[in-house]
């Protein structure tokens, strides 16, 4: 299996305080890897150094092939274009309608016409599951899940190989979590994604992980399938997974 | 090799088109126009994909958008990722309705749209006016509804930290006003003069409007931002879902914080502007301080002091109102809170502008 992320003993200081020490883990080509671990453990912090948001005083991160340590400009500005990340909150740029908001990486990276572009867009906006006609309007006229549904087909636009989620499904009903799980299942198998993914819902876990990580006071305590948990000794995934093991 | 080709082969009844490479959304443009030019009604047309490396859906798209132009048509490659990606498209394209198309605006339509948005801008200052007006109310009846600590704190952020920047701007319009006309006056011989022009014209006109336009730079921005900002995270909604009203917790305090603080700025400005004035008397044209003092003492009447200080408040009011109000307008988006800021400022210098003039014209009809 090809690796397209490999993190090596990476450490994070906030200040004077430890987040992570000494952080090894591994994801190959087309998995669903979750990121997982108690509130404040730097999942979300883990993910932003991924995506080149944050610098770690040690340690190495490569990313499908670059070592995020002595990237170059040109280097990041195109490993950027090969993913796409979805914020917590959606993130869109609220001056602009969600269309626009995809087509945006569209215009600035590509030669395509506009005819072409909008096609792209309402495909994108089809396969998240949005109305063609919601298209038109501005982030603030729409709901918390649609904001989710428009930031994944913003992070889709490029037809990235990588695609960094964070909390996903946090803030969607039920209904709603689980249609976005079935998506991020049918995204990876038809267009061959890898997916790395920030989680708390354990329905999504179970649905959707391939393979975890499970960060804890500082360090991996977990990093396999979930058919193994049962053999963590973690005091995290004894909670966590009360009903599962 | 990240390059896509493509080999065209036509005979009379059917079009071969051989890609090869990369075929993704990076590489289509290039082929675009080329394939739009082919002739490909009633005619068979085969795509061969055979030597694509990288397919993504942008060009599956571009493949589907051919096939509908032919009258019979035939893919083939041997990938599955291909066949899943031309799938994809296909269980999409269905969903495509026709897209919406903006009617082009005729110049009547932005006349009256920019009326209308005037109208119900003004509408909402009015509505906004009665709701201060109410709170106000509200501060008199129940004097311990008062913030007096966020009044205190308004004071301190508006007026205290403003001190600097008001006594070097006025100190300074004092000096430039007299240096002026201390070339004029010594034309005439007319050099004691100075004290009647500066001490009227700083006192009663100059300290207040340069006070009042500082402030309104300074503080008429930060409430705007501070408010649009509380009403982006929803700060102002929960305010309300707990029962604190945003009139008397956020609007009244920084109002009347604003009425008292510009008065004492103004009194700070007159006194800064005055010395400017009177330091350039003496080196310019030798008018010892004493002579100076002396004569103010004799020529400036009290009442164009009182004036000055008398007008600080209104022009408080509407800085503050104005500020406020435009922070309260602010949309759901953060290009909102730019645009308010800037009308804000701009908004509270003409307001206070006007006020000056209907002020002036006003008293001198009174005779004061």
């Amino acid at each position: 299996m090809q690796k397209i992320i490999e993190v090596r003993s990476l450490k994070t200081l906030f200040g004077s305080r430890t987040v992570h020490d000494g952080l090894n883990l591994t994801i190959n080509k087309g998995e669903i890897y979750g990121l997982l671990g108690p509130s404040g453990c730097g999942k979300t912090t883990l993910l932003r150094e991924m995506v080149l948001l944050q610098e770690y005083p040690a340690g190495s991160i490569n990313i499908l092939g670059y070592d995020l340590n002595s990237i170059h400009y040109k280097d990041a500005q195109s490993l950027r274009q090969k993913w796409g990340v979805l914020f917590q909150s959606g993130a869109l740029f609220s001056s602009l309608t969600l269309k626009e908001n995809i087509a945006l990486p569209l215009k600035e990276y590509t030669q395509l016409n506009q005819k072409m572009i909008d096609e792209i867009v309402s495909l994108k906006i089809s396969l998240v599951g949005l109305k063609q006609l919601d298209a038109h309007l501005y982030p603030s006229q729409i709901s918390g899940g649609m904001k989710k549904k428009a930031g994944l087909a913003r992070a889709l636009a490029m037809d990235p190989e990588l695609l960094f989620l964070d909390e996903p499904t946090s803030g969607l009903d039920p209904i709603s979590a689980r249609e976005f799980d079935r998506l991020i299942l049918k995204l990876r198998d038809t267009l061959g994604l890898s997916i790395v993914m920030v989680s708390h819902d354990l329905q999504s876990i179970y649905d959707t992980l391939d393979k975890m990580a499970i960060i804890d006071n500082k360090k991996i305590v977990y990093e396999d399938t979930l058919q193994n948990l049962a053999s963590s000794e973690s005091q995290f995934v004894q909670t966590f997974f009360k009903e599962r093991l | 090799m990240d390059k896509l080709t493509l080999r065209i082969q036509q005979t009379s009844e059917k079009v071969e088109l051989y890609f090869s490479g990369v075929f993704t959304l990076h590489n289509i443009a290039q082929y675009v126009a080329q394939v739009d030019s082919l002739h490909l009604a009633k005619k068979n047309l085969v795509i061969h994909l055979e030597d694509v490396t990288a397919f993504d859906t942008a060009a599956a798209l571009f493949v589907q958008n051919l096939q509908k132009k032919a009258d019979t048509f035939n893919t083939i490659s041997h990938n599955p990722e291909i066949q899943e990606n031309l799938l994809l498209v296909k269980n999409q394209a269905n969903i495509f309705t026709a897209s919406h198309t903006e009617r082009r605006k005729s110049f009547l339509f932005a006349i009256g749209k920019r009326v209308e948005e005037f109208l119900v801008d003004f509408g909402l200052f009015m509505e906004f006016f009665g709701k201060v007006f109410f709170a106000s109310f509200d501060y008199l009846i129940h004097l311990k509804h008062i913030r007096y600590k966020e009044i205190a704190f308004e004071i301190n952020e508006s007026a205290i930290k403003a001190l600097w920047i008001i006594a070097l701007t006025s100190f300074l319009i004092g000096v430039v006003v007299a240096y002026q006309s201390a070339y004029q006056l010594k034309l005439y011989g007319a050099n004691i003069f100075i004290v009647d022009m500066l001490g009227i014209s700083i006192l009663r006109e100059l300290a207040p409007l340069i006070t009042a336009i500082v402030i309104a730079g300074r503080s008429g921005s930060a409430f705007t931002a501070q408010i649009g900002a509380m009403k982006i995270t929803q700060e102002l909604d929960a305010m309300q879902t707990m029962g604190f009203d945003p009139y008397a917790f956020l609007v009244m305090p920084r109002i009347i914080a604003l009425m008292i603080a510009l008065p004492i700025l103004i009194f700070v400005a007159d006194v800064m502007g005055v010395f400017g004035g009177m330091l350039v008397s003496y080196i310019d044209l030798g008018i010892s301080s004493h002579l100076f003092l002396e004569r103010f003492n004799e020529v400036v009447a009290v009442k164009h002091f009182y004036i000055g200080i008398f007008k600080g408040p209104f022009f408080a009011f509407l800085i503050a109102s104005i500020g406020i109000f435009r922070g309260l307008q602010v949309k759901d988006n953060t290009q909102s809170i730019g645009f308010n800021t800037t009308k804000s400022v701009v908004m509270s210098i003409f307001a206070v502008i006007v006020c000056d003039a209907i002020f002036s014209i006003a008293l001198t009809t009174l005779g004061i």
